[in-house]
Order: structure tokens, then C-alpha cells, then sequence
């Protein structure tokens, strides 16, 4: 508990820190604040003297009643225009205090290693960079100023019965607690209702999406009637437990409702009692009257902007703890920005794996040339991207040197190197935004013409064409108006317009229509001359003209050699190669 | 909206009770100033302490009175709001179940389940709070309104000018910052919308180390976005400043003209004193009914949302067809010059299509993407109708079968291999709920899923995760394989469902279904032609057109594309020295 305090308090100060560039303004809204809280809780006794003004026929003060009113329209006017300005400033400070530390996140999550982005799932993140930050901000600064006017209210409202009468606000003190009490008894016994009832929801939700998801499946099935029937037996136990939860909620405002009008009652009689006494007047009466009418609401914003409070402070610890994960070590300082490499690429007794407790690659040493193809193979999840993953330096080898044109990796900057590589993976990555800007994701300033010349090597300029807009068509979120084969297509023309000299290709058969297959290995062939490829290969004819093939499983390298020698070896590949071409 | 009001039906004493205790309790309310300023100006005035206690008794009794018909309301309002919930949901869900594939390619399957996840409990939210304050606030106006002429006819203008002006206001600055936080939520989309393409593209983004540009384009967004929120709170600042000052302002024109009336006679300071409360209960009446507009309005749209999927009619019914004899000696499949359209597009995606596949046969379907393979197979359990031609299933017509029984003959295996939440057991008795332990083991064995279900712990009853995601790729595959098994249907349709597989399993998966399903007829979709080559038949599929048909050998010898296909699949010298 106090481990968690102190965490709290920590999170709190970076808070503090983060909004210190803003403190002049926090200050002009405490400002605002005191004002505002003053001039509202001044006008019912405002109200009341200008009562006590018209005794009765014949006997109102005019004069003064003039004066009062005057004072009275000066104190509105002021409260209007620093009310106004308090929220201006507090919605100021908010929203750009979300930008900062949204753009913050955002930037932040660039340079994580991709370990990170691999072992954790977007929508946590999603939810940090969007939804936290959003509570974090809300629930602190709008929370923080409720806050303030809120205490500053009770104080105020405390000061100015004081004034007027001890006994009549005495009463006050004493019975408006018990409508927090209500309020509280009701949010204690409604809590279990609500968790049974959001528990349900998340029951009923889950089976639809399962259902309504596959609404397909469901069908091909004849599943409709038994999908139904457990449907409904949910949505059965839904309405119970949710008429519960709902009713027995809404009961909180008529109670506290009912409670300030026993307030209400108990004040009026009271303060009529001593008005007959002459102890105070009618109007102070009337004041009383209206403070006891919103002396509770306070109390109610303040409890719940603790929890508001809490709240923000668990999404501040989520976003922070984001921004504090460890990133991607920079460049070295003397690294150098390799220009246009030749293509030669050496694995001298490199070790990998991911978990330090489980080996995977271990002492592999291949020595590429410049032109040279090298094939990939193994069954599905043998981990053939880890390959991928360390000539890119997406993940950084344990042990030995990988080595681009005799220059160790990691003395050559990320960004000259990764130029180096034209990668085509299998899932297929696109930007929300038109087919030229996803062609020109490597070059943005490539001309239309070399955009149209670089497709057109892809054989994606036929159906770029065919498209509403050509070019100029936008691609909505992950392609989805377009088909998987047409992404890949794209995808390669993106590499096309780079034209490096290394490429990474994970040989995407399965989507991308026979005949089409054949054009783009040709021009993959065109592509590829004179430079140095690996291939992650599912093709035979591509495994047969490579000049080494690794041999991967269970994301181990365990044979290396060309397809001669390793059928001769008789081991893993030649039984794969059986099983693959010979059924 | 009011066409989802028919949801209701079964709670009209709830729905018209409940907003009448609402009014009651708004009656009793508005009662409370008026014992007040008889307490001052009767009590006090005439120094009468029993008619004070008196006037306090009354004050409270009104109160318990106002609780009791609010509890009362606030309960049948539950009530109606949640049983038309429930209503609308089952409906909602049984009309879901009737749509056929053309509506669901139309509407997608995650709008569907938003409209009836979210979008029913706004509706229900919008219903409980409707019946909570549409009568109730307008009421509390109006009534003030009335009690303020009953004191005093002149001061009464007063009121007459504010209240048009406070509601004014009000519903103005609700009005114009509606579309605004419309805009603020687009855009916070579009800002998630980065955060996740970012996030699961980042191989791609620093492969081409464009991570700089991508910082510049989120900060541009999120500019974006503050600059709306900014402009949405300038607005919406006003609305406590504005029905503050106007409320008072209407507060000091009434103590002026008080004074002039209490001078001459007319009133007294309790009325006074009643009539500002009339006026703050006003305030506080519009404000929360601004807050049901703002409900309500959302209610609306989602209501629309909802109405747009009652408005889709199942393209395709089985009413009043009955059940069929299927012919022992007719043919399992047969297409009589099939052409296919998807509703969506212009060109068909199949174009006379004929062929037959007797009873037991297996039939290879062959073709790249596109090419109108699972459209083909699509047609069989009638998942659409044909445009034009004839598609028969066991000597009759598709369509004369009811659902059930056309789809209870065919086994079938999607391309996305989905597994449902339970147990294995439970997802192996999808087509057959009856279906023994014996049955399912045999299924598993052909399937090649035996192994790897008995060496988990729980066997059959092991749990399975939404989606089958504690199984691998490889495993959900074979266990939809093995689901499509169970209770030996006649005809088994595998649409490319083995391409998480590695080939040794796949050839052996073949094998056993080529074994172990003596008269099923199967057809295997496919693009690897290896799959495909031992089948009795094969279809050659190029862009919807059938290229060809026959054996593996009779292809390669007069099929060019199937040729094409193997040779881009196999060597070159494997396509002649093949078999």
C-alpha cells in the first residue's frame, strides 16, 4: 500500500513537472477560481438584503434598493466573465498538455527495438497513446479545478452562514452529510450489480462477436438455432441483472433529493423560528435557503473527482511507463553512412535468440558475395524471419559480427544501412493514404513518371489503372479496399522505385494470382541481377538456382549448402524436398 | 427511433406510469416555494409558531411523496428501457441470423457487431433517460411558469421573456458544438488510426527509415485534433457564464419590479422570495434537458443504425420449401451453365460454369487468386444463389431444399480456420450436436489432429480460447478439418484449408481423406497443383471461366493454364517426367 503511495506521489511529481511550463496559467485559473467561487456564494446575500428591502407596503427603500442592484449586476457580469476565462484556461492547459505527451508517446514508440513492438499487443499501446492520455488529462486538470472551486465553495459557504447565524448553519453542517451517506450506502450496494452487469455485457459481447463474426461459419453450420438460444440466455440474465443495476442507481438522485428537502424543511423552520425572535432577518432566511439548496453539491463533485483523481493518476502511470521503456541504443557516434553498398554480406560465428535462456542461432557463419542468391527454406514457424530480423538489425546479434561490405553493422548508421535493403514481406504492410504515396514510401519526392515506371515493372499498373482515382485512389486503412495479391504488388513496386542493392523477399506465392506470378518472378529476376538476395523460398525452381540454401526449423539453421549437396546429405531438406514435390 | 418504440409493447403500463409518477413528483416539487413563502408570510409575520411546524410538516410530507412516485418511475423506467433492450437485441440477433452472405459481404460482420453490442445500449440509455425527463423537465418549466402568474400576473413577464432566452441559449450552444465533437472524434480516430499503423507496420517504417516524417505527420494530427477540442470548449465555456448571468439578470429584474409591486401593495416578501426560486428551478429543469438532447440525439443516431439493418432483407429465403428425396444414383454436384455475380460488382465472377461431380468423386479446384474458386464452392451449400443456371445437389435444385437439409449434407472447411470458445469437444459437435466420442476421435484421426488433442491434458474437453488462439496455425487448421468431419457428410468442401500446413502433414491429410471417405464426394481448393493431381477431376478456374477440366495427365497434355500452373510450381523437368 504505501509502495503504491509512493508511486503515486512519484507519478504525481512528474505530473507537476510536465505542467510546469504552465504554471502562470494554473495560477490565473486559481485566480478565476477564488473569484468566481466568491461572487456566486455573495448573490443570495445579495438576494436576501434586497427582500429584506421591501418590507411590506409603503416601506421600500428604493434608493438603496438601486445601489443594491447595481452591486448585484457588477457581481454577475464579473462572475460571467471569470467564470468563462477559468474554463477557457483550464481547456488551454488541458488539450495541450494531451498534444505533449501524446506526440511524446507517439515519438517515443518509433524508437522502441522491435522486441518490444513484437511481445506486446497494439491495442495496449493504442490505448496508452489515445484513451490514457485523454483520462489523464481530463480527470487531472478539470478534476484539479473542481477540486479547488469545490473546497473553496465549502469554506466560502461555511464563512458566509457564520455570519449570519450559528445555530441555522449548525443544522446545515449536521444533516447534509447524511445525503452523502445515502448516496454512498446506494454506490456500495449498486457496485456488485454493476460488476455482475458489465460482466454479463462482456459475456454477451464476446458471443456476438463470436457469432455475428462469423456470421458465415455460423450459417454453413445451421449453428442459427443453437447461437440463438445461448444468445438469448444471456440477454435473459442481461435485462434481470441490468434492471437491478439501472434501478437501483437511479434511486441516488431522488434520495439525495429527498434528503435536501428534509434540509431544506429543517432550515425553514429554523430560520423562521428565529426571524419571529428577530435574531435574523427574512432575507437571511433566504439565503439560508439557498445555500442549504447547494451546500451538498460540492461534497458530490469532490468525491467523485477523487476517484477522477485516482483514475488519472493509473493512466499517467501507464503513459510514463511507456515513455520510460528502455529504446533502441543510437547510432554510434563515429558510425558511418554507407553510400551504395556492393552487396556483399558475412555472418562470422554469429549467435541470436530472443529469450538468452533459449539458443537459437548459434555460430553461424556464411559468407555472401556480391550477386549471390541465397535461399531460406523450412516448414511454417521455423523462424525464418529471424533471419530477416537480424540483417536488417531489427533485433541486434549476441554474438560474433555481421558484417555489410566488410563494415561490422553496427558501426554503420540504421538508416544507410536499412537503404542497403529492398524488403517484401508476406504480410503486407500499407499506409492509409493514395497508391502513389504508398509507391513513393521510400522516396517521397519520386516523380509521378518514376512512380508509374516502377509499378509498371511490378505489373501493378494495370489494375492501378482500372482503379477510380489511378494513383491517386486512397487506400483505406491495411488495404482493405484493395485485394491481398494487389498489396503485394504494390508492395514490390515500392521497393522497385528504390531499386537497392540487397533485397530480402519473402516469396508470397499463395496470394498473388498464377499468371501475375510468373511476370513478377521476372521481374524479380530483372531486379535481382547483380545483386545480392535472400529468399525466403517456397518455390523449387527459385531453391534450385540458389547458391546456398539455409535449412531452418524450429528456428535453428540445422543444414546449409546448395541443393545438390544437401540432397546428398540425405537429412531434413531432402526428406522436406520429398514430401514437397513427390506425393 | 419511434419505430424501435414498438419494442415497448410488452411494457406500455411501465412506459406510460412511469413518466406520469415523473410528473407528479415535478408537481410535488413545485409546491415547495410557494409553503415556503406562506411560512414567512403567515409564520413569521403573524409570529404563529404552530402554523410553522405545520407548514415544515408539510414541506416534508411533500418530499416523501415526491420520493415515493420517483422510486416508483425511476423503476418502471428500468423496467421498459431494459425489456425494449432485450427485445431488440433478440431480434436484432435472429434477423442477423436470417441475412444472407450477399448482406453480410455488404454490411461486414464488425459493424454488425457494434450495431448490436453499443449501439442497442444507447438506445436503451437514450429510452430509460426519455422516460425520466421528457415530461418531467418540460413540466418543471411550464409548471414555474404557472405558479409564478399565480403570484404575481405582472412579474409574470418576466418569466415569459427569460425562459424563451435561458432555452435559447442553451439548446444553441448544444446545437453548434454537436457537429464539432463529431469532428473532434473523427479526428481522434484518425490519430489512433496512425498510432496502430505505426505500431504494426514498424518493420516496414524503419526498413525505409521513415520514422522522422511519421513524427511529423502524428504531431501534425494531434495539432489537428487540439485545435478542434479548443474550439468545441470555447463553445461550450460559454454555457455556464451565459445561463448564469441571464438567470440573474431575469433575478434583478424581478427584485425591481418587486419592489414597486411590494410597495404598492400586491406582494409580499415571501412571493419574493418564491418567485427567484421559480426562476432556479428553471435553470436547473433546462439544463438537464439539454442533457437529454444530447442523449437522445445519440439514441437517434445509433436507433438509425439500427433500423438500416432491419431494413436489409435476406437477398435469399427457404420459406415454405420442403423437405427433399435426394436420388441415390444422381449426381453429388452438378452446374448447368452457372454464371455469378457479386452484388457489388459489375463483371461476374463466374461465367457458365458446367460440370459434373458423381457421388464419391473427388474434384480438384484449381486456379490463382481471383479466379473464382470459392465463389464456385460457395454456390453448393447455397450461400448465394446462382445469377443464371442451374446448380444441383443431389439431383435437385439448391434452391428447393430448406437450409437445414442442404447444409447438413455438406462438410465444410473454410479458408480462415476459426475456432469457437469452449471446449474441442463442443466445437467438434458443430455439425452434428449429437455426435459420440467415437465419432469425433475418427473425424480427429483423418483430420491428423489425433495426435496433438490427445497429448493435450484434458483431451476432448480441452478449453479452446476465442478464436482457437491458444491453438496454432496448423492445428486450428486441421481441427476445422476435422469439425466438418464429424457426422460423415456427403459432400466435403476443403476451400485451401491447408496452407498452414507443412507438406508432409498435408500429403498425409489427403491421403486419409482419400481413404477413410468412402462415397463423400470432396472438393479440394486449392493453388498448389500437387494437391490437386491425384483427384478423379479437376477444375481449371481462370478468371471465372472454366480453362479446363479432367485428370492431371489429360491437362497437362490440352490444358495450357493448368500447364502454366505446374510450371511455375514445379521444374521444369518434373511437369514432363511427372508420375
Amino acid at each position: 500500500m504505501s509502495k503504491e503511495n509512493r508511486k503515486s506521489r512519484e507519478t504525481l511529481q512528474r505530473v507537476l513537472q510536465d505542467i510546469r511550463p504552465y504554471r502562470w496559467m494554473v495560477a490565473l485559473i486559481l485566480l478565476f477560481a477564488l473569484i468566481t467561487v466568491a461572487a456566486t456564494l455573495y448573490a443570495p446575500i445579495l438576494i436576501g438584503a434586497g427582500v429584506d428591502l421591501m418590507i411590506g407596503p409603503h416601506n421600500v427603500d428604493f434608493a438603496k434598493l438601486r445601489i443594491l442592484i447595481l452591486k448585484f449586476l457588477v457581481m454577475i457580469l464579473l462572475t460571467g466573465i471569470t467564470q468563462w476565462l477559468m474554463s477557457l484556461l483550464t481547456n488551454r492547459i488541458t488539450f495541450q498538455v494531451v498534444q505533449d505527451i501524446r506526440v511524446r508517446a507517439f515519438d517515443h514508440m518509433e524508437i522502441l527495438p522491435l522486441s518490444y513492438i513484437d511481445s506486446h499487443q497494439p491495442g495496449d499501446v493504442l490505448s496508452r497513446i489515445t484513451t490514457d492520455v485523454e483520462q489523464f488529462s481530463d480527470g487531472l486538470l478539470m478534476g484539479f479545478t473542481q477540486l479547488f472551486t469545490g473546497v473553496l465553495t465549502i469554506i466560502g459557504t461555511l464563512c458566509f452562514m457564520l455570519t449570519m447565524d450559528v445555530a441555522v448553519t449548525l443544522l446545515v453542517v449536521c444533516l447534509t452529510p447524511l445525503s452523502f451517506l445515502v448516496a454512498g450506502f446506494i454506490a456500495k450496494r449498486t457496485y456488485s450489480m454493476f460488476r455482475v452487469q458489465s460482466e454479463t455485457r462482456s459475456e454477451m459481447t464476446s458471443l456476438v462477436e463470436e457469432m455475428v463474426g462469423n456470421e458465415r461459419i455460423v450459417q454453413a453450420f445451421c449453428y442459427e438455432k443453437e447461437a440463438k438460444r445461448r444468445f438469448g440466455e444471456i440477454n435473459q440474465r442481461l435485462e434481470s441483472c441490468g434492471v437491478r443495476a439501472l434501478f437501483f442507481s437511479s434511486i441516488t438522485n431522488p434520495s439525495t433529493r429527498f434528503i435536501n428537502g428534509v434540509v431544506y424543511a429543517g432550515v425553514g423552520v429554523l430560520g423562521a423560528l428565529k426571524a419571529i425572535s428577530g435574531t435574523i432577518t427574512v432575507g437571511d432566511l433566504s439565503a439560508f435557503l439557498s445555500y442549504a439548496n447547494q451546500y451538498t453539491k460540492p461534497f458530490n463533485e469532490i468525491s467523485g473527482v477523487v476517484t477522477e483523481l485516482q483514475n488519472a493518476i493509473a493512466c499517467a502511470q501507464r503513459i510514463y511507463s511507456l515513455i520510460d521503456e528502455k529504446t533502441i541504443p543510437g547510432d554510434a557516434p563515429d558510425a558511418i553512412v554507407l553510400d551504395q553498398a556492393k552487396g556483399a554480406v558475412d555472418f562470422e560465428h554469429v549467435s541470436f535468440s530472443y529469450k538468452p535462456e533459449v539458443p537459437l542461432i548459434e555460430d553461424l557463419n556464411l559468407n555472401v558475395s556480391c550477386g549471390q542468391r541465397i535461399a531460406i527454406v523450412g516448414p511454417t514457424g521455423c523462424g525464418k524471419t529471424t533471419i530477416i530480423n537480424l540483417l536488417m538489425r531489427f533485433y541486434d546479434i549476441c554474438g560474433g559480427k555481421l558484417k555489410v561490405d566488410g563494415y561490422s553493422i553496427d558501426q554503420i548508421t540504421r538508416a544507410s544501412l536499412r537503404a542497403q535493403y529492398g524488403m517484401v514481406l508476406q504480410e503486407t504492410w500499407l499506409k492509409t493514404g493514395t497508391i502513389h504515396e504508398n509507391i513513393a514510401y521510400g522516396r517521397p519526392d519520386a516523380t509521378r513518371e518514376e512512380v508509374i515506371e516502377a509499378a509498371k515493372k511490378a505489373h501493378a499498373h494495370s489494375f492501378i489503372m482500372r482503379l477510380p482515382k489511378g494513383y491517386d485512389t486512397v487506400i483505406a486503412e491495411n488495404g482493405g479496399n484493395i485485394s491481398e495479391g494487389q498489396k503485394q504488388l504494390l508492395c514490390i513496386a515500392r521497393v522497385m522505385l528504390l531499386s537497392p542493392p540487397i533485397l530480402i523477399l519473402d516469396e508470397a506465392t499463395s496470394s498473388i494470382d498464377t499468371r501475375t506470378e510468373i511476370k513478377i518472378q521476372k521481374a524479380f529476376e530483372n531486379l535481382m541481377k547483380g545483386k545480392t538476395s535472400f529468399i525466403v523460398a517456397h518455390r523449387l525452381s527459385t531453391i534450385q538456382n540458389a547458391d546456398q540454401i539455409l535449412v531452418m526449423k524450429d528456428g535453428h539453421v540445422i543444414e546449409m549448402g546448395t541443393h545438390e549437396e544437401l540432397l546428398k546429405k540425405k537429412g531434413f531438406y531432402s526428406k522436406l524436398y520429398e514430401s514437397q514435390y513427390s506425393c | 427511433m419511434f419505430r424501435l418504440f414498438r419494442y415497448l409493447r410488452g411494457y406500455v403500463k411501465e412506459s406510460v406510469v412511469g413518466p406520469l409518477f415523473k410528473m407528479l413528483e415535478a408537481c410535488f416539487e413545485l409546491f415547495v416555494p410557494i409553503v415556503m413563502a406562506n411560512m414567512i408570510d403567515v409564520g413569521i409575520k403573524n409570529s404563529d409558531t404552530g402554523y410553522i411546524w405545520r407548514q415544515c410538516a408539510l414541506l416534508i410530507s411533500l418530499g416523501v411523496l415526491g420520493f415515493a412516485c420517483s422510486i416508483t418511475a425511476q423503476y418502471y423506467a428500468a423496467k421498459a428501457s431494459m425489456g425494449l433492450g432485450t427485445a431488440l437485441r433478440e431480434e436484432l440477433f435472429s434477423h442477423m441470423n436470417r441475412l444472407s452472405y450477399t448482406e453480410l459481404d455488404q454490411i461486414g460482420t464488425p459493424t454488425l457487431v457494434t450495431r448490436i453490442t453499443s449501439d442497442v445500449n444507447q438506445v436503451q440509455t437514450s429510452v430509460n433517460l426519455l422516460l425520466r425527463l421528457f415530461l418531467r423537465s418540460p413540466f418543471l418549466v411550464v409548471g414555474a411558469v404557472v405558479m409564478a402568474y399565480m403570484i404575481s400576473h405582472k412579474l409574470t413577464v418576466i418569466f415569459l421573456i427569460a425562459v424563451p432566452l435561458i432555452g435559447l441559449s442553451i439548446f444553441a450552444i448544444v446545437r453548434v458544438t454537436i457537429p464539432i465533437y463529431r469532428r473532434a472524434q473523427e479526428s481522434l480516430d484518425r490519430v489512433m488510426r496512425q498510432t496502430r499503423e505505426n505500431y504494426t507496420g514498424a518493420r516496414v517504417v524503419r526498413a525505409f527509415s521513415r520514422q522522422k516524417e511519421e513524427m511529423a505527420a502524428f504531431s501534425e494530427t494531434s495539432l489537428e485534433l487540439r485545435k478542434i477540442q479548443m474550439n468545441a470548449g470555447r463553445i461550450s465555456a460559454l454555457m455556464n457564464p451565459i445561463t448564469y448571468v441571464l438567470v440573474n439578470l431575469a433575478i434583478i429584474a424581478i427584485l425591481m419590479q418587486s419592489g414597486r409591486e411590494v410597495d404598492r401593495g400586491f406582494l409580499s416578501q415571501g412571493e419574493v422570495i418564491a418567485l427567484v426560486n421559480y426562476m432556479n428551478q428553471i435553470l436547473i429543469a433546462l439544463v438537464a434537458l439539454a442533457n437529454l438532447i444530447i442523449t437522445v440525439t445519440r439514441g437517434w443516431a445509433s436507433a438509425g443504425r439500427i433500423n438500416e439493418i432491419f431494413d436489409t432483407c435476406p437477398s435469399m429465403t427457404d420459406d415454405g420449401n420442403k423437405e427433399q428425396f435426394t436420388e441415390k444414383s444422381a449426381p453429388a454436384v452438378s452446374f448447368e451453365k452457372v454464371s455469378f455475380t457479386y452484388a457489388r460488382d459489375k463483371a461476374p465472377s463466374l461465367c457458365q460454369i458446367s460440370f459434373c461431380a458423381d457421388q464419391g468423386e473427388t474434384i480438384g479446384v484449381i486456379g490463382g487468386t481471383g479466379s473464382g474458386k470459392t465463389t464456385l464452392i460457395n454456390l453448393i451449400p447455397r450461400f448465394y444463389d446462382a445469377s443464371e443456371g442451374k446448380v444441383l445437389v443431389m439431383g435437385h435444385e439448391t434452391k428447393e431444399y430448406p437450409f437445414w437439409q442442404l447444409r447438413k449434407m455438406i462438410g465444410i472447411v473454410p479458408q480462415k480456420a476459426v475456432l469457437f470458445a469452449g471446449t474441442i469437444r463442443e466445437n467438434m459437435c458443430w455439425r452434428k450436436p449429437d455426435a459420440t466420442d467415437e465419432e469425433i476421435w475418427e473425424a480427429l484421426s483423418i483430420a491428423q489432429a489425433r495426435e496433438f488433442v490427445e497429448s493435450k491434458p484434458d483431451g476432448l474437453k480441452e478449453h479452446v480460447a476465442a478464436g482457437g488462439r491458444n491453438f496454432s496455425g496448423g492445428q486450428r487448421q486441421r481441427l476445422t478439418i476435422a469439425r466438418a468431419l464429424v457426422g460423415s457428410p456427403k459432400i466435403l468442401i476443403l476451400d485451401d484449408s491447408a496452407s498452414a500446413l507443412d507438406y508432409a502433414t498435408d500429403a498425409a491429410l489427403r491421403k486419409a481423406i482419400r481413404e477413410n471417405t468412402k462415397g463423400c464426394t470432396v472438393f479440394l481448393v486449392s493453388q498448389r497443383a500437387s494437391a490437386v493431381r491425384h483427384a478423379d477431376q479437376i477444375l481449371v478456374l481462370e478468371d471465372g471461366t472454366l480453362a479446363g477440366t479432367g485428370t492431371h495427365e489429360e491437362l497437362l497434355e490440352n490444358c495450357r493454364v493448368y500447364r502454366e500452373i505446374c510450371q511455375s510450381q514445379f521444374s521444369g523437368e518434373e511437369v514432363e517426367t511427372s508420375e
